[in-house]
């Protein structure tokens, strides 16, 4: 069997490419016509990643609580976070 | 503490938030999905062959043209539901293998023949509205992988239906051979369209358990229901007559009471007597073994061209 490749769709020039499924191909190109046939028969797309799906990379979902914790308790990173008075506009 | 992870899993189910490929999940939830969706992709590729019989002898080049592009997006919709099977942990040798072996089940509709053109109006209209029908509330299931397969196969449906019904239109329109044609392509595919919809909700063992899991959202005999509901007006706008004389409108309950349905036929047919299932599972055995040397082919062409560029 062909391995599993993911494929990476641009919509329109200005978006970034976006994740829409996978397929099996026996090579690159191969990959990307097919990508272009599957995922594009209504002009979905301008532009097609594919990458085999061997070389993704993922955080593990078990871990999410504890790796995504620093980011938990900074609500000081957002700008409602901060007072400034009714009058002040602009800002 | 040690959480248990059946109770977590609910939780989320139950807020709503989707389920994602690595996320841990009750082994039934995960068996339940690859019957469901690999079934799913199966009749996809089947539901290919009775609209193929015709793409060469449609009666215009505007209709051969939406007849071709309605069965490459049924290709496409088999391929998006594979992939979405396959981020469960199966692969996709093991699902053509089921399907080959006739181990695994596909919609039974696709067993009944295509004998006219008008059949082409009728699967479009019935068929693919009963599959939308069936579909639209699986855009919101719980496994995030098959909702979003669900919602790019609902966006290129809908033209199936419409292209259907716009073929029953014009026959209704034309001679009375046409009309004829075209009450005999409703006739047959009525009942087995009905049929779609699986078993009644009193005999449907797994329904409870997949409606708390959120992968179904309303029960078969609701959405049955509502099929009939939208489509008897649909039927009697062209002047086509529903063959169901046990057909009519409730006041009270504000819907369609309708006739009983043959379950005898049904399970006929899924365990494997219907008119076409041997014919349809040849013809799947035999593009898959005579497209073998196209597999291979690209193989070597792909290791041929690796061994150029390294």
């Amino acid at each position: 069997m062909w391995p599993l490749w993911e494929v990476f769709i641009r919509s329109k020039q200005g978006l970034d490419h976006k994740h829409v499924g996978s397929l099996h191909a026996a090579d690159a190109q191969m990959a990307i016509e097919a990508a272009r046939d599957v995922y594009t028969r209504r002009m979905e797309g301008v532009s097609i990643w594919v990458v085999e799906s061997k070389y993704i990379h993922a955080s593990n979902p078990d871990d999410s609580a504890a790796f995504f914790d620093p980011a938990n308790d900074k609500v000081y990173r957002h700008p409602t976070f901060y007072q400034v008075p009714d009058e002040i506009e602009h800002m | 503490m040690e959480v248990n992870p059946e109770l977590l899993f609910q939780g989320k189910i139950d807020a709503e938030v989707k389920i994602e490929p690595r996320d841990w999940m009750p082994p039934a939830y995960r068996k339940t999905l690859i019957r469901q969706i690999s079934q799913h992709a199966h009749s996809e590729i089947v539901g290919m062959l009775p609209e193929g019989n015709w793409i060469t002898r449609a009666p215009s080049l505007r209709r051969k043209a939406a007849l071709l592009a309605k069965v490459q997006d049924e290709a496409g919709h088999g391929l998006y539901l594979y992939a979405a099977c396959e981020t469960l942990g199966v692969d996709r040798e093991t699902l053509l293998n089921e399907l080959h072996s006739g181990k695994a089940k596909y919609s039974s509709i696709f067993n009944y023949p295509t004998l006219t053109w008008a059949d082409m109006g009728a699967i479009g209209w019935l068929v693919d509205g009963a599959a939308i029908m069936n579909q639209v509330p699986l855009c919101r299931a719980s496994y995030g992988p098959y909702a979003r397969a669900m919602v790019r196969v609902c966006k290129e449906e809908s033209f199936h239906q419409r292209q259907g019904y716009e073929i029953m239109m014009t026959l209704t329109k034309g001679t009375e051979a046409q009309k004829r044609m075209a009450q005999d392509a409703l006739d047959r595919w009525w009942w087995p369209s009905l049929m779609m919809f699986g078993p009644s909700d009193t005999d449907s063992p797994n329904s409870a358990q997949s409606m708390k899991w959120k992968i179904k959202r309303f029960s078969n005999d609701e959405l049955r229901q509502r099929f009939v509901d939208y489509t008897v007006p649909q039927a009697e706008f062209i002047g086509l007559r529903v063959p169901d004389a046990d057909l009519r409108w409730n006041e009270e309950r504000q819907h369609y009471d309708f006739g009983a349905i043959d379950w005898e036929e049904f399970q006929q047919v899924l365990s494997g007597n219907g008119p076409c299932n041997r014919e349809r599972l040849q013809a799947r055995v035999d593009a898959h073994e005579q497209g073998a040397w196209v597999r291979e082919a690209a193989t070597a062409y792909a290791q041929k061209h690796q061994r150029q560029t390294v």
